[in-house]
């Protein structure tokens, strides 16, 4: 139910500020009309669960996007300076990262939040880990990646984690 | 005077987030293989594409463009890892050996 009504305030509030119709009371009601619709779609369609309306993360995941963009504009800067580098000092690694969250969501934002920091890339998804491509020595530093793994466990809701939620990685 | 920040403000983000696109498609023709090219088109995805978007919100003329601004760079946040990660698993399953090691030598995995 909870659910239900964030997905809906979600859709409202994207369909307001893209049509930026406030005062047109017809456009408005067609507006309502479509939220509904699209919700009742979705009800329907089985996909109101922790994938399609992922909540679990929710109201922390703003503070962790904001760390995140810091770290992503350092990485920019090392690849940068690689991919002009007169003599690129490049060292491309390969290792395995176990993960400790327990939500779908959760592991996504990790393996995406690796994927989107330049000089990291997911490679292949396990179950319990996954396999990244790093650009350098540098940039291949498991001990970061494992401090990102714990920061996104620490948004998982806790009623949604299970037993056992604390693990390191593993490099090699 | 506010107009004049903005726009100093936003032409310096125009002028990094262009510098980024350029560096990332100059890495994406240096770089060796194929799995270190697309750390350089990493940063065409993230510090060139966001900053580019950055720039342009301080252009908007109302907030109302603003917030579709960070609607669209809100939704590439979401969506360019998925791409590349598709791409890059794509290679993976299907074969490809990562360049590894100061060497660069195309070695086995584990």
């Amino acid at each position: 139910m909870a659910r239900t009504l964030i997905l809906g305030i979600a859709l409202a509030g994207l369909w307001l500020l893209l049509s930026g119709y406030f005062d047109k009371p017809l456009l408005l009601v067609f507006g309502v009309v479509s939220v509904a619709m699209s919700m009742f779609l979705a009800a329907r369609a089985g996909v109101l669960d922790s994938e399609g309306v992922p909540n679990v993360l929710m109201p922390k995941v703003f503070g962790y996007w904001g760390w995140l963009a810091l770290e992503i504009g350092k990485a920019n800067v090392i690849v940068v300076r690689e991919a002009l580098a007169i003599r690129p000092n490049l060292s491309p690694t390969v290792f395995k990262v176990t993960t400790p969250t327990r939500t779908n969501a959760g592991y996504a934002t990790f393996c995406n939040s690796v994927t989107l920091t330049p000089g990291t890339v997911t490679i292949d998804l396990e179950p319990d880990y996954f396999v990244v491509h790093a650009l350098t020595e540098a940039l291949a530093d498991v001990a970061a990646i494992n401090d990102m793994g714990r920061r996104v466990a620490a948004l998982e809701n806790p009623a949604a984690r299970g037993a056992g939620g604390q693990s390191g990685g593993v490099g090699e | 005077m506010l107009d004049l920040v903005r726009d100093v403000l936003s032409f310096a983000l125009f002028a990094i987030g262009s510098l980024a696109v350029v560096a990332g498609a100059v890495g994406i023709v240096r770089f060796p293989d194929f799995y270190t090219r697309l750390h350089a088109a990493g940063v065409t995805d993230t510090a060139g594409a966001e900053l580019i978007f950055l720039a342009m919100m301080l252009q908007a003329p109302s907030y109302l463009v603003v917030a579709k601004l960070v609607f669209i760079s809100f939704f590439l946040f979401l969506t360019s890892p998925v791409s590349t990660h598709a791409v890059a698993h794509a290679g993976w399953v299907g074969g490809i050996r990562p360049l590894l090691g100061p060497e660069l030598e195309r070695r086995d995995v584990e």
